[in-house]
């Protein structure tokens, strides 16, 4: 059962049973943005609340599986407070983890996975979706609808 | 013994032994497969049958004069009279069109049945436990005709609440329901309810996806006007499915799609729509699969659909029973809980854990179930639910299958607990 314990670690599993930062914020100031996965009926709604180019607060509700809902609520920890910046470096950092090792070892390119793990922290513990290809769109959907989100600030 | 009472030959483990499929490993353990009612599995006779068309029968039907276009001509006609035979239509084979499956036969009626016979203020009655193959295409009806859409509730009970049936039948003109619910295994009691549309001057037709690779149909006896099933849900291939429509009602219904082999002829100035079924199969038709359909519905009657219908009820019954005593409460069957107007189709709602955990975790035992909505959105909704996990039984399905289902959801719970 190696492969299943590779997707549900333990800090997934965590995250499940005690989703972090989950609730709603006032909007306005705060900024709405749905995320919906119409195969599964899966659904993310995230509060946005950005200051400048700090995201000061952010606020999820929802309802999935495991993965959709640990996804969006390390993504949350993993956001919270930091730099419009850095999000997006976030995002983009996750987003290839979830393509896969296909995708970051593009031939002319020198790529330090372990570089990449360290950067996202916890959110590494979701690499094991990207063995169950049909899970991928699970653990993307919040961070779909964040990309989203902040573009409609924009 | 009593004079004429028949001894049943039946047996599943024959079934299985038939299904290559079935021999799979997946992740260490040979599958567990209790996906009928997304899928069946195909047992050898079709597998068989489609292949030695291809290797040495293949022609296309209706066109040439040689040797092998006569074979898949009388290949591809012969299996309309076996599904008519099978469902026990009155008028044989000229009453049996092929489509690509059960969504394409419920879209043919209602785009031309539908379109030719109803307008503004004609009523449409469906359930609120219809799959979309029997919802959208009403609503896309309702769009360009104007007709009224209403859905027969669903009880508590999970079955269909007919309290005011004749209420929801004012204004009736088509009764389009399904035979069984493909998330709860209701059966619907389809000889009442034909008997009250009727009664309003209304027609019925019958989803028959769940229903007809797991019972005895009769479409005669039921007095219905409309069935529409797939092969691939009945041992057959993917890529073929059935609309019988009673022969005075086919001869009115104006053609579906136009092409080829769908005319009588064609001008600069117009066409001429053939007469008969092939008026609703334009261009070339899936040949292969109707051989593959053929070969399914003379193994399904080998088998003899009231034993299958038996065995399936009885592996339900068992299933039912042990789900609640194993679990104590904490996986709750989405459907009635006796096995009586019930067929093998079991949605699961464990505790705690969402239905693609269940199916994933399912999976590593290598168990194959099937997560989701089941295209029945309105039903999901019905109960609060956005999704179950669910085990569907076929005839090569055993006890054992049960076996291994309780004890990936027992390691499940342990898992999320």
């Amino acid at each position: 059962m190696s492969n299943l314990e590779d997707l549900y670690r333990e800090i997934i599993l965590d995250h499940y049973r005690s989703p972090r930062n989950r609730g709603e914020l006032a909007t306005p100031p705060a900024h709405r943005v749905e995320g919906f996965n119409p195969l599964c009926g899966d659904d993310v709604v995230i509060y946005l609340d950005v200051r400048g180019d700090v995201l000061e607060d952010i606020k999820l509700t929802g309802h999935g599986c495991s993965i959709s809902q640990a996804s969006s609520s390390l993504m949350s920890a993993a956001v919270k407070g930091r730099s419009l910046a850095q999000v997006q470096s976030t995002i983009d950092t996750f987003k290839e983890l979830m393509a896969g090792p296909a995708s970051s070892q593009s031939p002319g390119e020198e790529h330090d996975d372990e570089l990449d793990l360290r950067t996202l922290g916890e959110l590494a513990a979701l690499q094991g979706v990207v063995k169950f290809p049909v899970r991928i769109k699970c653990a993307t959907l919040a961070w779909n609808a964040l990309r989203q989100g902040l573009e409609e600030l924009a | 013994m009593a004079t004429g009472q028949r001894v049943s030959s039946f047996s599943a483990r024959r079934v299985r032994a038939d299904v290559p499929q079935l021999t799979r490993v997946v992740n260490g353990r040979t599958i567990t497969y209790l996906d009928t009612a997304s899928s069946s599995l195909q047992p050898r006779a079709v597998i068989e049958a489609m292949s030695r068309y291809y290797e040495l029968r293949h022609a296309n039907v209706h066109r040439g004069v040689y040797q092998t276009a006569n074979e898949a001509t009388e290949a591809y006609e012969g299996t309309r009279t076996s599904v008519a035979n099978f469902i026990h239509a009155p008028g044989g084979a000229s009453e049996i069109v092929f489509t690509k499956n059960t969504t394409e036969s419920m879209n043919l009626i209602a785009k031309s049945w539908g379109a030719a016979n109803l307008g503004p203020g004609d009523v449409v009655l469906l359930s609120e436990m219809e799959h979309h193959a029997n919802i959208v295409p009403w609503f896309q009806l309702r769009e360009t005709t104007g007709i009224e859409v209403r859905f027969i509730p669903v009880s508590d009970d999970f079955r269909l609440d007919l309290t005011n049936l004749d209420e929801l039948l004012e204004g009736v003109r088509l009764l389009s329901i399904t035979g069984m619910s493909n998330v709860l295994g209701t059966k619907n009691p389809l000889r009442q309810l034909a008997s009250a549309a009727h009664q309003v001057g209304a027609l019925i037709a019958v989803d028959g996806a769940q229903s007809v690779a797991h019972d005895t149909t009769d479409v005669s006896g039921l007095d219905l006007d409309f069935l529409a099933f797939s092969a691939h849900k009945m041992l057959g291939p993917t890529g073929i499915g059935v609309l019988w429509a009673r022969e005075e009602i086919l001869d009115a219904m104006p053609p579906f799609l136009g092409g080829g082999g769908m005319i009588a002829d064609v001008r600069t100035d117009g066409y001429t729509a053939a007469r008969g079924v092939t008026r609703f199969e334009a261009g070339t038709p899936p040949i292969a699969e109707a051989v593959g359909l053929n070969a399914a519905v003379r193994y399904l009657q080998g088998l003899g659909m009231v034993d299958v219908a038996a065995h399936e009820r009885d592996l339900t019954d068992d299933a039912l029973r042990r789900l609640e005593l194993t679990f104590d409460g904490r996986v709750r069957v989405i459907g009635p809980l006796d096995a009586v107007d019930r067929g093998g189709v079991i949605s699961l709602d464990v505790e705690g854990v969402h239905p693609h955990d269940v199916a994933q975790v399912l999976d590593q035992f290598g168990v194959c179930v099937r997560p989701g909505h089941h295209c029945a959105k309105p039903l999901m909704r019905r109960f609060g639910l956005a999704a179950t996990a669910r085990a569907s039984f076929g005839p090569y399905s055993l006890k054992k299958d049960t076996d291994v289902l309780l004890e990936a959801i027992e390691h499940t719970l342990k898992m999320f607990g």
